[in-house]
């Protein structure tokens, strides 16, 4: 009984550097662009948000009309928040079908397939930032930052897009059904409301000031607030970077964990 | 004799579940093999173990020549798998779904779409090219999960039950699909609950019961390990009404035809006796069945 030492079947062609990587990309680009109702949601519902906040809470917050100033802040992270967390559906729905397991029978990284999710989900959530700030300018919305200012909200946004992208991405492994990624996810999306987001911390109860001040969102929201409308920046910018990345290292070592656990155990 | 899976003492346990109890399997290269059990019976665990998806707890495995855990990117070159559930994308079009899985098996883009083209035509998928898949039927789903598992043909093609919740006309189909796969040299491991698939589409079967390979070899060789030939009684309307197997003999014959005489259903008027070859259904419930005679004590010394 001899095995087959030497196949003479011809293995599959090898694959170029980042062709794995840049065929997910654009299957997440496609699933982004058909799933319209996601794709209205994440874009329509933090600026109802908005216009709620400035225009039904605003004069009752600040009688001075300067409300809208103080959260357009806050809502952009908010609208962050939405768009992502239907990357934990996404990758919830490949993990419970059988398509992931195609992915990993194959030669290729099959991680390549979280890297098409989160390039998605970092275009989209930049295009729903730059629609909630067009129509905040609409309403009113009046920042004083300089060019080189706006291109440094660009980049903190996009960094807190990628780690909250990687969170839910890593949730989406977690958990056993695209409806259950979906709940977790809802209850992150409470977090811009305990912090500087909204309103101002010193008016929350003392012991809910010290979660505002120490929880991520607050350092995130007071950089993009100083680099928009010139208020303090201290040293908030240093703590939102060390947030995102600690976020980010922390979801892609448990997300690689959790991607490998979960091979073949459907 | 070559073999495209050489298998040698899988075992696997889930918790305390013991799935695979020292499973043994050797698969002629370019023959049709089916993996024939009840739920549970350990298939799937198999097929994951042989397409590197799971890791055994001990044993050895080679699928195509290459070592499932030593050199699982070796494995991976050389196999298609088409799973239990339809693993395709159904956001995507059929076309788009072909179209990536050609890009990830390192055809450029003209290549792929052009594979992908043929590959549509010849699973009569043509029509429903530029639907998405989330509207097809479950037949259409299992053509084109088949047809994404030979963009490149692979030397060993894995199929976890293809046929479960067919109807006959697709089950049909895809039979004919898989005949000329083996044809074509490409060497099919197929498990299935259903014994008539077996007894059609297999060269060999393996009978897996209890994590462990209870009978093995080609349909006939099985049949004519439980004996002779079954006499059946069937009555006016070919409805069965007693089956007797036989041991083959003359005298074995003769004996199920007297105990014919004593069965009140052979008096009644239009009923038809007949003789046939045993089936692999007899084949599997002897099997099964002695299995679980000779498994107890076993599992009573365990304790």
């Amino acid at each position: 009984m001899t095995t087959m030492t030497a196949m003479t079947t011809p293995a599959r062609p090898r694959l170029g550097a980042f062709t794995a990587e840049s065929t997910f990309i654009s299957r997440s680009f496609i699933h982004s662009v058909r799933d319209v109702e996601a794709l209205l949601m994440a874009v329509v519902l933090p600026t109802m948000l908005m216009l709620m906040f400035t225009w039904i809470f605003g004069n009752a917050i600040d009688p001075s009309g300067g409300y809208v100033d103080y959260v357009v802040p806050g809502i952009i992270l908010l609208c962050a928040g939405f768009g992502a967390s239907s990357t934990a559906i996404s990758v919830s729905r490949d993990m419970t079908t059988g398509i992931i397991d195609r992915f990993r029978t194959m030669p290729i990284r099959s991680g390549a397939v979280l890297t098409g999710h989160v390039v998605a989900s970092l275009a989209r959530n930049l295009v729903a930032t730059a629609v909630v700030i067009a129509v905040a300018l609409l309403v009113g919305f009046r920042p004083v930052a300089t060019p080189l200012e706006w291109l440094a909200v660009v980049g903190v946004v996009a960094l807190y897009i990628l780690a909250i992208t990687y969170l839910f991405a890593a949730i989406g492994l977690a958990a056993s059904t695209p409806e259950a990624a979906s709940g977790f996810g809802f209850i992150l999306l409470f977090l811009p409301y305990v912090s500087s987001a909204f309103v101002p911390v010193e008016t929350m109860p003392e012991w809910l000031q010290w979660i505002a001040e120490n929880q991520p969102i607050t350092p995130v929201i007071e950089t993009i607030r100083a680099l928009l409308m010139g208020t303090p920046l201290g040293d908030s910018a240093w703590w939102a970077i060390g947030w995102c990345l600690g976020i980010i290292a922390v979801s892609m070592v448990w997300g690689a964990w959790l991607f490998l656990r979960k091979a073949g155990r459907r | 004799m070559t073999f495209a899976i050489d298998a040698r003492g899988l075992r696997k346990r889930f918790g305390r579940t013991e799935v695979l109890s020292g499973l043994d399997l050797a698969v002629p290269a370019g023959t049709v093999f089916a993996l024939l059990g009840p739920n549970g019976a350990g298939k799937t665990t198999t097929i994951n173990i042989l397409t590197t998806l799971v890791r055994a707890d001990s044993g050895t495995a080679l699928v195509a020549g290459h070592d499932v855990v030593a050199d699982a990117e070796g494995v991976k070159e050389r196999i298609g798998l088409t799973g239990q559930s339809a693993a395709v994308d159904e956001v995507l079009t059929g076309t788009e779904n072909l179209v990536m899985m050609a890009r990830l098996s390192g055809l450029g883009r003209r290549a792929a779409r052009d594979r992908a083209a043929e590959l549509l035509e010849r699973f009569d998928l043509v029509e429903a090219a530029g639907r998405r898949v989330g509207t097809y039927s479950g037949g259409m789903r299992r053509r084109l999960d088949l047809a994404l598992s030979l963009i490149v043909a692979p030397a060993v093609l894995f199929l976890d039950e293809p046929t479960t919740g067919l109807d006959t006309r697709s089950r049909q189909e895809l039979w004919s699909v898989i005949r000329s796969l083996a044809g074509a040299g490409t060497t099919v491991f197929l498990t299935t609950q259903y014994l008539e698939e077996a007894d059609r589409l297999a060269d060999r079967i393996a009978v897996l019961d209890r994590g462990r390979v209870a009978a093995e070899g080609t349909a006939d060789e099985l049949k004519a390990r439980i004996g002779g030939d079954v006499v059946e009684l069937r009555d006016a309307d070919g409805e069965l009404l007693l089956e007797l197997p036989t041991d083959g003999s003359v005298h074995g014959l003769r004996a199920a035809i007297d105990e014919l005489d004593h069965a009140p259903a052979a008096a009644a008027a239009g009923v038809a006796v007949s003789i046939r070859r045993p089936s692999l259904d007899d084949v599997f419930l002897a099997i099964t069945a002695r299995g679980a005679a000779s498994a107890s004590p076993e599992l009573l010394e365990a304790k």
